[in-house]
């Protein structure tokens, strides 16, 4: 946000805010992120009060005060109506617009249209949901604006994005303890692998490989040059994948196969590679596919760092050897340099630490000494005697502003691509459930009494309206592709939203049903499509109907 | 940025006549600690809201009819607390030999043996008909065992899953008197109720009625021997918000996980997926 | 609260009678849903939820704890364990018509056993209650049929004992002359249900005394009349209430205390039944007095008669302009709403009350804080018994010097007093403080039979047993306490010189182990050690010698007096242990 990217706030600040917005579809971090809503529910019970953004509702909105069930994909228009409506009140917070934003007067030109009554036609929110929210967010003290996977996996995730940022601009909930924006990350470190620069266009601590004087800095302490053009992010790798100039393909810790979106387009483009290494802890499915597979010790086997989403550096410490021939990254990673003809000598993990300190100011004073004596140190930390950040921006808030204002960014409500018709008439979500993970390569390896196997997620009256009971199995079909997968009826469904998890890609693979239409901007696939049941005959209840409802 | 600061008043108070210094806001326990005592606590958690039901840490203060609970009373200032009185020692070693009479405390812990010890507590002398809480352990998944015939019913497990941290309240404190017991609704097994398995109730048992089901299994076949355990702090390897583990290894294989509860992000807590999902470490591996 | 629905689902009685009490259910419409922090609140009406369904139904199903949960987002488990709390809630089998039969300290001596073995044979259902407050016509009972509500009988005997009845009783005959009487004055002379009998009879006059006298002016006068709390602890109400007074508002309460479930005690059920407008008028000026604009009558859920004349006349009263806002056309409102017990004596201690109120188990709180600073939903609040708000009545009604007058220097006003067991004419009696037992004993005409004193149960299972040569101790706070005796909740149990005490002794033991909430080590497992030795010493299976006895049951009574939270566990060994000093007969020695 603004630059580097990072939450703004620490979790420590939501218990003590007055207003919290949960904004988000297809994740639910009292599932996905079960120890921030406890932060989150520690917040409500010192009276924060609470909003939940979501088409379901979700467990995480059964504790709001008010949820706004929005359709998918309606996020900006919804946001831009929030602005409107702060806008149209006066109820903005003008002394932080005037002196340390930009922008404002096209941003409130862009959201002139979005009257509360056009929000309700987009979203299918009541206008008085959406205007309660609008007052209730410009009016509270400090207000918390937290977003999940939801928002940003989707195919116009950035501007999802952006125009939170700017309802929060709008406010001056920013830069302020209590006030900020909170994207929770869904994997373990995927802060920090932003943050180490495993991003196309960035070098550690988000320095543009581009910049030049930025690059000499890296070439000088490397002993190398650094391309001076931005990679491409996984979507145009895609691209390029399909158009031949990408032939040859090293995947570390990934697996694409089962977690991008249309797993039929992906299969074909990982068999078409002329080369493929994948380097994991496990033989996924992708893995199968590889030319070379370099077995990797995993987790609790290393040494090293995560980030977690509140910017906090914390150690990861190794417990037990890695099994048989299995070598941490660090190691396989010298080791190929070395295959290659460069003299790498591993090093420890603290010592490629320290290397990238020198070179990452917002990491300078974070010493392994330190990480361990403090439980973890939050960014920016340039040196050896700051404490760290519990929050970022507080410059916006200096008098006269003293570095860069920050800007609003007009965006547009921009529908999901693939649209709802007669023969495509309800809308899929997919998401995380409690007890599994991702493509379920780790968490499916434990016994959980609350797993939910790969099933189709429908409201009882869609199930109902199709003919079909609990615990039968249906033909799911989307303009890519199709399935079959046993329905569960969830209550927290409206009609005409269906929901399934992304964590049994072996049995009911939902990427083959999802778009692959990617951001252009971050280059995050789109997680929404639609899909069809087929007129197949109805079921009878007593060959198909086990149960009643399983609430989660 | 900097924290915010507080100004931090203090209060002054005497314990066994020796005057202690302490942050508004502190309770007698944390009084009687500073003063480099240690009363022993049951029901009472560092991170949660004092149960206040145990009484095992009641001291004397002047001018109260009653003794009064060291982890619940907030310090007042002047306070005159004596922890070592016959009158309070008497109440210690009667509560433990109490608890000891109907529960069985033999997974409790080195700390509480002690605490028996140093009390005298002879809870055998209520005699072998005595009532007890003596129960079959509920196994009921491949996660957790209730041992109930251990639990003291400190209420931690019913406030952890509660108000205090997970907020599920899967688990409560049924019927009333002697006949109080932890339960699921109308006695429910855990995998039809509420419970999410985030075993945050573990993570705050006293006596190892609630336990991880590996821990039991080895405690069970013997093999459980935490003199040849290790700890290793890291980093929970599902979602991004960062929960710090405590992997307990013996014999080079992991065989329990907690979290440290005085990390600011867990409070001692987790989820499923931090606490449980671990298995796939352990594994040969497909590799 | 990651609500789980149980499976099953209620039945339409269930529905309709939480719904009748909750209004109809919304349907979820997909789009926009408010919960949260105003949905959270209304967990207070989670007994009145209970007690629809157990009303109705005879029991709480899990359909029916499903729905309650679903309406009042209060997850399951939680629901559960409040309602196993309550013994009037039945969370088994639905069963048609219960008998809850009194075998309590006085009933048992005066034939509930009898009763119980009848019913034994019958096919009625019954449970053994503990003291039902009827103690002055025992042996007592309470039906219960679902559909139809609750009744009492008392006295039932073993041909009576199955006539289920819904009448109410008459009320508790008062024996002395009008001109003795204040807080009785009222009693089976003015109709009760009647609003114009009571402004007849002088009712309301107080309130208008208390609007021209103010807030401020009537505390002063509770302070200068030193009135002291009735219900047991004594303490000085003018201070409780300038406590609330004080409180910075605007969230305060007020509270009466009719949870009477002392065995022996049954004053203040005969005032909330014969004089319930008083009650209401006490409530309204302790509103004014304080600045709460919202009360509560908690009454015992064993006294429906009194709880019916509460509730109707709570509505005579709203449409007569003395509830409600701009109370009487002065400056303040005034809401004042019944909640009913479900069987549980330890409701009766305030923060327990509290924690009822709100929708949870009726669980003692630490004291400090109290609570004028912390009482119901963390609010400030003042409560007080029954008897103690119609004192305060009388302190305005008649000013602070003349209630002075009555009474000793540190015991002022009237006191009630509740007299049972082996005397000739049990009831209760209306005496100035100072009066001493032997005037008691003989104003309810002596021993029963003319037989000689066996011993006198002062203050209830909570008190203390003396004998006859505490005859001519006056009954203050003062010559109790100095006695070692206590005045306790006004009970008056008498046994006559043929009395065991053995049996009398183990039931109080039982009365313990059945009423603890079970949160504390001391009470919790204190009170069944102590029946276990009872039971030993009565079976001859002492564990080593009567002595190691005596000195396990000393040892008990001294942890729970000294450590338990709540008066409960504290006073739990009280009465067991004045009958072995005492060595009253069947005691153990």
């Amino acid at each position: 946000m603004f630059g580097a990217g990072g939450g703004t706030s620490s979790y420590r600040e939501i218990e003590e805010t007055d207003l919290i917005i949960m904004w988000g579809w297809g994740s639910n971090a009292r599932e996905a992120h079960p120890i921030f809503f406890h932060h989150v529910l520690k917040g409500v019970h010192n009276g924060a009060r609470m909003f939940a953004v979501d088409p379901r509702r979700t467990s995480s909105a059964a504790w709001a005060d008010v949820w706004l069930g929005i359709d998918v994909g309606s996020d900006i228009a919804l946001a831009n109506a929030v602005g409107r409506e702060i806008i149209h009140h006066g109820l903005q917070n003008q002394e932080f617009i005037d002196e340390a934003t930009e922008g404002f007067e096209e941003y409130a030109a862009g959201v002139e249209k979005y009257t509360l009554e056009k929000a309700e036609e987009i979203t299918g929110v009541p206008a008085e949901a959406i205007r309660q929210l609008a007052h209730e967010y410009a009016n509270a003290d400090t207000a918390q604006l937290c977003w999940t996977l939801g928002i940003t996996e989707h195919h116009n995730a950035t501007d999802n994005v952006l125009a939170l940022i700017n309802l929060s601009l709008l406010t001056g909930h920013v830069g302020r303890y209590g006030s900020g924006l909170v994207p929770v990350r869904g994997q373990n470190n995927v802060q920090g692998g932003g943050d180490m620069g495993a991003l196309p266009n960035k070098l550690p601590g988000f320095q543009d490989v581009e910049d030049s004087e930025k690059r000499a800095r890296f070439e000088a302490v490397w002993g190398a040059e650094v391309p001076s053009k931005a990679g491409k992010h996984i979507s145009l790798m895609h691209e390029a994948m399909d158009d031949g100039d990408l032939t040859a393909l090293y995947i570390i810790g990934e697996n694409p196969l089962q977690s991008e979106a249309d797993s039929t387009e992906m299969l074909r483009r990982l068999t078409n590679l002329d080369f493929l290494v994948v380097q994991d802890i496990f033989l996924t499915a992708t893995a199968e596919l590889a030319d070379v597979v370099l077995p990797a010790a995993g987790w609790g086997e290393t040494e090293g760092t995560f980030t977690s989403s509140e910017r906090r550096v914390q150690r990861v410490r190794r417990a037990v050897d890695p099994p048989g021939e299995a070598h941490d990254d660090i190691a396989i990673l010298s080791a190929v340099a070395r295959a290659m003809g460069y003299p790498w000598v591993t090093p420890t993990a603290e010592e490629a630490w320290d290397e990238m300190r020198q070179l990452s100011p917002l990491h300078g004073g974070m010493t392994y000494a330190r990480l361990e004596e403090s439980g973890g140190l939050q960014w920016p930390c340039p040196d050896e005697d700051h404490p760290g950040s519990l929050f970022l921006h507080g410059r916006l808030w200096e008098r006269p502003i003293a570095s860069r204002r920050a800007p609003f960014h007009a965006v547009e409500d921009d529908p999901p691509v693939d649209t709802l018709t007669e023969e495509y008439p309800i809308r899929l979500t997919t998401g995380r459930r409690l007890d599994s993970f991702n493509t379920g390569v780790q968490s499916g390896r434990y016994s959980s009494p609350r797993r939910i196997p790969g099933v189709l997620d429908l409201s009882p009256e869609d199930g109902a309206s199709i003919g079909v009971f609990e615990g039968d199995r249906v033909t799911v079909t989307s303009r890519r592709g199709s399935l079959e997968a046993p329905v569960r009826f969830d209550r927290s469904l409206r009609p005409g939203l269906a929901f399934m998890s992304v964590h049994f890609p072996d049995d009911v693979d939902v990427n083959v049903l999802t778009l692959d239409a990617w951001d252009p901007k971050s280059g995050t696939a789109s997680g929404s499509s639609l899909w069809f049941l087929p007129d197949g005959p109805p079921r009878s209840p007593r060959s198909s109907h086990r149960r009643g409802a399983v609430g989660c | 940025m900097t924290m915010t600061e507080r100004e931090i008043s203090t209060i002054t108070a005497q314990v066994n006549g020796e005057v202690v210094e302490v942050p508004d806001g502190s309770t007698i326990l944390d009084a009687c600690r500073q003063a480099g005592l240690d009363l022993p606590t049951l029901c009472y958690g560092p991170t949660m809201t004092a149960a206040n039901a145990c009484r095992v840490c009641v001291v004397e203060l002047e001018g109260s009819r009653t003794l009064v609970p060291s982890c619940s009373r907030k310090l007042e200032e002047g306070m005159d607390i004596r922890t070592g009185t016959e009158r309070a020692e008497h109440s210690r070693r009667l509560v433990m030999e109490l608890l000891g009479s109907a529960s069985e405390l033999d997974r409790s812990g080195d700390q509480l043996d002690s605490w028996i010890e140093d009390a005298g507590a002879e809870p055998s002398r209520f005699g072998p008909k005595a009532a007890t809480v003596a129960a079959q352990p509920k196994i009921e998944d491949d996660l957790y065992v209730r041992d109930y015939g251990r639990c003291i019913l400190c209420y931690r497990c019913v406030d952890a899953c509660g108000v205090e941290h997970q907020n599920t309240f899967a688990i409560t404190v049924a019927g009333r008197g002697f006949e109080a017991h932890i339960s699921t609704e109308f006695d429910v097994a855990l995998p039809d109720s509420a419970c999410v398995y985030c075993g945050n109730c573990i993570a705050v048992c006293p006596t190892g009625a609630l336990v991880g089901k590996v821990e039991f299994d080895m405690r069970e076949d013997d093999t459980w021997d935490e003199s040849r355990q290790g700890v290793t702090r890291t980093v929970c390897a599902y979602c991004g918000v960062g929960c710090n583990l405590d992997l307990h290894t013996q014999d080079g294989k992991i065989v329990n996980v907690t979290s440290p509860h005085d990390h600011d992000v867990t409070l001692g807590n987790l989820c499923i997926k931090g606490r449980f999902g671990w298995s796939y470490v352990s594994s040969a591996g497909d590799v | 609260m990651d609500l789980r629905a149980l499976l099953d689902r209620p039945t339409d009685a269930e529905r309709l009678a939480v719904d009748d009490l909750l209004g109809p259910s919304e349907e979820f419409n997909g789009r926009v849903a408010y919960g949260g922090h105003e949905a959270r609140a209304r967990r207070q009406l989670l007994l009145p939820a209970l007690h629809a369904c157990q009303d109705a139904v005879g029991s709480i199903s899990r359909g029916a704890l499903g729905y309650i949960s679903e309406r009042l987002t209060v997850p399951p488990a939680e629901l559960y364990g409040v309602a196993t709390f309550y013994s009037l809630f039945n969370t088994d089998e639905a069963r048609g018509t219960t008998v809850h039969v009194c075998d309590d300290i006085v009933c048992s001596q005066y034939g509930a056993k009898g009763l119980l073995q009848t019913l034994e044979g019958s096919e009625l259902s019954w449970e053994a209650s503990p003291c039902l407050g009827q103690c002055e016509r025992a042996p007592a009972v309470m039906f219960h049929s679902p559909g139809e509500g609750y009744g009492n009988a008392a006295p039932v005997d073993s041909d009576t004992v199955g006539n289920v009845v819904f009448d109410e009783l008459p009320h508790g005959v008062v024996h002395q002359d009008q001109s003795q009487l204040r807080l009785l004055r009222r009693i089976g002379r003015i109709d009760p249900t009647s609003l114009e009998a009571y402004r007849g009879s002088g009712g309301y006059q107080t309130l208008t005394r208390a609007i021209e006298l103010g807030p401020d002016g009537v505390i002063s006068a509770l302070d200068e009349s030193g009135l002291k709390g009735r219900g047991g602890a004594a303490f000085p109400i003018g201070i409780k209430w300038r406590g609330v007074a004080d409180a910075p508002g605007p969230d305060k309460y007020v509270i009466a205390n009719g949870d009477e479930s002392e065995p022996g005690t049954f004053k203040d059920r005969l005032l909330m039944e014969g004089d319930p407008f008083a009650v209401i008028e006490a409530m309204t000026i302790y509103g004014f007095a304080t600045g709460s604009t919202k009360g509560y009558i908690y009454v015992r859920g064993e006294y429906p008669t009194a709880e019916k004349r509460l509730r109707d006349a709570i509505v005579m009263a709203s449409e007569a302009g003395l509830l409600g806002t701009r109370v009487a056309n002065a400056g303040f409102d005034f809401d004042l709403e019944v909640r009913r017990g479900a069987g549980a004596y330890i409701c009766g201690e305030e923060t327990a009350l509290f924690a009822s109120i709100e929708g949870y188990r009726g669980e003692p709180r630490q004291k400090p804080p109290f609570p004028t600073q912390h009482g119901v939903f963390g609010r400030p609040t003042g409560i007080n018994n029954i008897e103690t708000l119609l004192a305060a009545l009388e302190v305005i009604e008649g000013g602070a010097g003349e209630f002075a007058r009555v009474g000793t220097e540190q015991s002022t006003g009237p006191k009630l007093f509740c007299v049972s067991g082996a005397v000739e004419k049990p009831g209760v009696f209306e005496v100035p403080f100072g009066t001493t037992l032997g005037e008691i004993l003989a104003l309810a005409g002596g021993v029963r039979g003319g037989r000689g004193l066996g011993a006198v149960l002062l203050g209830g299972a909570a008190g203390v047993f003396v004998d006859f040569s505490f005859l001519d101790m006056p009954l203050t706070f003062e010559d109790t306490r100095e006695a070692g005796a206590t005045l306790g909740s006004g009970a008056v149990i008498v046994f006559d010189e043929n009395c065991d005490f053995g049996p009398v002794l183990r039931r109080i033991a039982r009365f313990f182990e059945e009423e603890s909430c079970g949160q504390c080590v001391p009470c919790r497992i204190g009170t069944v050690r102590q029946s276990e030795a009872l039971a030993r010493l009565n079976d001859g299976e002492t564990l080593g010698t009567v002595a190691d006895e005596l000195e396990r049951l000393d040892d008990l009574a001294r942890v729970m007096t000294d450590a338990s939270i709540c008066g409960l566990g504290q006073t739990a060994a009280s009465a067991i242990q004045s009958a072995i000093r005492l060595q009253l007969r069947g005691a153990p020695a």
